[in-house]
């Protein structure tokens, strides 16, 4: 898989699901990451954007979690489309 | 079988496990794990609402919108300080005539007794009087502030507000985290110390810690509401006095606030140098808190919190200013003898030898400074319960304040070093001389600074 | 009033899943709290009594895992390894029960004595979420208890489990999570060094997998525990129980 095809999880726009393809994160980050449910394979929500533009909150496995800037453009997958208006 | 003999077979074992493993082995293990869940819960759990799974987020679209996040945050600090500043007066007066009331039997008791008269000024006029300030000057606000508080962190607030601020944090090199322990630091800072353990950086911690005092804690808001009341809200009556009040109060808050951002800063770019950690911040979903449940605990535990912390450190405070205030050499007090020592350095910072020596000895529960200074300008030898408001505010005025003596007392207060529990709590988790100093001398060279420049600019203005 | 007590149970769980109301609603008053031996974490026991038994009950700090990521994490982990708790109860959210059965899953792979408990059932019910508890209890199997602690429902169930449990008369048979193929080779491989060297003391598979993942701070503690073992000093559980009056 090639890093160039895949999207940055900080480039998905409110209302994007996205679904996580690699974690380019080190260390303890990622282990966290990891335990929050930002696991290969699994697919996340963009949320909303704090009111000063960073963090972002996500929807992962049923739970809301904020990523700032720094994991969420580490984060790599696919664009998969916007969510059905709730 | 080999029999156990060295290398040590702990290593060797850690050996043949690490050139079995590759970096994904931590990935491959969480995956795992989650399919399986996925997969369990794919079998036992069913959603027949789908509308309703998503309220948190809807709110959230309000609460930490940009239009209306920092306006909400805002708002709720200031309803807080409103109802805290206006339902606390009644009971504090009643509590206050109720120590009063049980004074006059103590006092018959010790003449009945033909007790000495320094044993009925040390434990009467000292010991009872300084615990019944500060229990009827205490307990009121906080026994209001601390449930509201409980409500909004149990409501599920509180992540919200460190969402809204991260960036803040973020860019004066502290951790996100930090707006969670300042928080805390509006009920107690001892306690605040404490909860800075969620911070698991150690420089991030140390920026949490050192700046914890610039919030206002629950021994110092009685002395930034009487003061606003009197000196600021002064022109008001009725509900305009109470809302001017909070509105003074809640600038006082907020300036801590700007303080706060501007010493991490400054400090993460020079002594506590490096750039702020990642983490990762969950948003629980709101839930209506147990509200009666909640407001009990949340009673309960603080009310518990200020009957010992009045017992164990402004009984024995109370007590020395007392001997202080009755030991005299030649015709004047020990008291006022130290008084006039500082007083004028105190004048350079708009204050007086009074309220500096207030300080001083205020320095174990910042709850006594008030009750301190009063009996400093009456030289009655004993706290005083003033009656009334309007005659405590004439002490005042009898003793040359001006509304600028006012702002630099509430800045001083705000600003100064922490109280005594405090610096023990901050030795216990540094373990560390120095950083206990630095955490003792740096917002008083703030406080010092910031009270002496707002001085010269009003004195250079021609305000006054 | 004494605190004796003849059964240990470890509360562990996430953050946020209402396991301190638990705590609270199951102790009361009878509580202490201080710091983990040389750790900045808070050690909360507390003490209470159902069909006149009395336990002692550990409230773990609340993680999303235990893979020592944290201090909180090593000292969760290490209290359920060697602590030998005679349950230890896993709190979960039922509004957030997938994020939640990790740790679940986590602590089923260190010992079968294990009772999940599925809180803030209420919240869920609201939120039209159903969890079929005996379906999930059948595949974990260990017993899976719905309460809310908030409004005290369920408590009394929860409770005769625990009692069950500890009289023996539940037999567990927990879910054992299959990796992929590479790991449960490197598992296979493992898992006889590690008796070896442990004995049967500690989970081996467990055991395994976390030296799989580099855990050394494990090995430390494990080290440390043998040695502990062979002074014969009494069990773990003596730094905690030296502070109850």
């Amino acid at each position: 898989m090639t890093e160039a095809k895949l999207a940055r999880l900080c480039d998905a726009k409110p209302g994007e699901r996205f679904r996580i393809a690699e974690l380019h994160i080190d260390g303890t980050m990622k282990r966290r990451l990891l335990d929050l449910g930002f696991v290969p394979g699994c697919e996340v929500t963009v949320l909303q954007k704090s009111p000063l533009g960073d963090p972002t909150a996500y929807r992962v496995s049923h739970t809301t979690v904020a990523l700032r800037i720094e994991e969420s453009s580490n984060i790599y997958g696919e664009r998969i489309g916007h969510e059905q208006s709730l | 079988m080999r029999a156990t003999v060295p290398p040590n077979p702990f290593d060797e074992l850690m050996n043949s496990a690490q050139s079995l493993s590759d970096g994904n082995t931590r990935e491959q293990i969480v995956s795992a794990i989650f399919q399986t869940s996925q997969a369990i819960c794919h079998e036992t759990v069913t959603y027949t609402k789908q509308e309703k799974r998503y309220e948190t987020e809807k709110l959230d679209r309000i609460f930490t919108s940009k239009l209306w996040g920092f306006p909400i945050m805002l708002a709720m600090l200031a309803v807080v300080i409103y109802i805290t500043i206006a339902g606390a007066n009644i009971p504090s007066s009643m509590l206050a005539e109720l120590f009063g009331w049980i004074e006059g039997y103590l006092t018959l008791a010790f003449k009945a007794m033909h007790a000495p008269d320094w044993l009925h000024g040390i434990l009467v006029l000292g010991l009872y009087r300084g615990t019944a300030w500060v229990v009827s000057v205490m307990l009121p606000p906080m026994a209001i502030f601390f449930p509201i508080f409980a409500l909004l962190e149990n409501y599920g607030y509180l992540p919200r507000v460190a969402f809204n601020m991260d960036r803040l944090f973020k860019s004066s090199g502290a951790h996100g985290k930090q707006s969670l322990t300042m928080a805390m630091g509006f009920g107690c800072n001892a306690a605040a110390i404490m909860s800075t353990r969620i911070i698991e950086s150690p420089r991030e911690r140390m920026l949490a810690i050192l700046t914890n005092n610039f919030v206002p804690c629950n021994g110092r808001w009685p002395t930034l509401i009487l003061l606003a009341s009197l000196f600021m809200a002064a022109g008001y009556t009725g509900g305009w006095k109470t809302l001017v009040t909070a509105g003074v109060v809640m600038s006082m808050v907020l300036f801590g606030i700007i303080v706060t951002l501007t010493v991490s800063w400054v400090l993460s770019k020079t002594a506590l140098r490096g750039v702020p950690t990642h983490y990762t911040l969950e948003l629980p979903p709101y839930r209506r808190p147990k509200i009666w449940d909640t407001i009990v605990r949340a009673t309960l535990d603080k009310s518990l919190y200020v009957l010992k912390r009045a017992v164990t450190v402004a009984a024995p405070a109370a007590i020395l200013t007392w001997v202080l205030g009755n030991i005299h050499i030649g015709d004047t007090t020990i008291l006022a003898y130290m008084a006039h020592a500082l007083d004028p350095f105190a004048r350079e910072l708009g204050l007086d030898g009074y309220i500096l020596l207030a300080f001083i000895l205020g320095l174990p529960a910042n709850e006594i400074v008030l009750p301190v200074l009063l009996m400093g300008y009456l030289s009655t030898g004993a706290l005083t319960e003033v009656d009334s408001l309007y005659s405590l505010k004439q002490i005042f005025l009898d003793h040359g304040w001006t509304w600028l003596t006012a702002l630099n007392m509430m800045l001083f207060s705000l600003l100064h070093y922490p109280c005594g529990t405090t610096l023990v709590n901050i030795y216990k988790e540094t373990k560390s001389k120095k950083w206990t100093f630095v955490s003792f001398a740096l917002p008083t060279g703030i406080a010092i600074a910031v009270t002496f420049l707002t001085t010269q600019i009003v004195q250079w203005l021609g305000l006054l | 009033m004494s605190n004796h007590y003849e059964y240990t149970i470890a509360l562990a769980g996430n953050p946020n899943t209402g396991k301190s109301t638990l705590f609270n609603l199951l102790t009361g008053l009878r509580q202490h709290t201080g710091n983990w031996p040389g750790k900045t974490v808070i050690h909360a026991e507390g003490f209470f009594a159902h069909n006149n038994r009395n336990y002692r009950m550990i409230d773990l700090p609340g993680t999303y895992s235990l893979y020592s990521n944290s201090a909180d994490e090593e000292v969760a982990r290490d209290f359920i390894i060697f602590g030998k708790p005679d349950v230890t109860l896993v709190v979960l959210d039922a509004t957030a029960l997938e994020r939640n059965l990790n740790l679940a899953l986590q602590v089923l792979e260190m010992t079968h004595r294990v009772i999940v408990c599925v809180n803030l059932m209420d919240e869920a019910k609201k939120k039209g979420i159903r969890i079929n508890v005996n379906q999930l209890s059948k595949k974990l199997g260990v017993p899976v208890v719905p309460i809310s602690a908030r409004n005290k429902e369920g408590i009394n169930e929860l409770l005769d489990t625990i009692d069950r449990m500890v009289c023996g008369d539940i037999e567990t048979n927990p879910i054992v999570i299959s990796y992929s193929r590479s790991i449960e080779e490197k598992i296979a491989k493992l898992v006889p060094l590690v008796q070896e060297t442990i004995g049967n003391e500690y989970p081996a598979r467990w055991v395994a997998l976390r030296l799989l993942d580099g855990d050394t701070s494990l090995l430390q503690a494990l080290q440390q525990e043998q040695h502990r073992l062979l002074k014969e000093v009494p069990h773990y559980a003596c730094h905690c129980s030296a502070k109850s009056v």
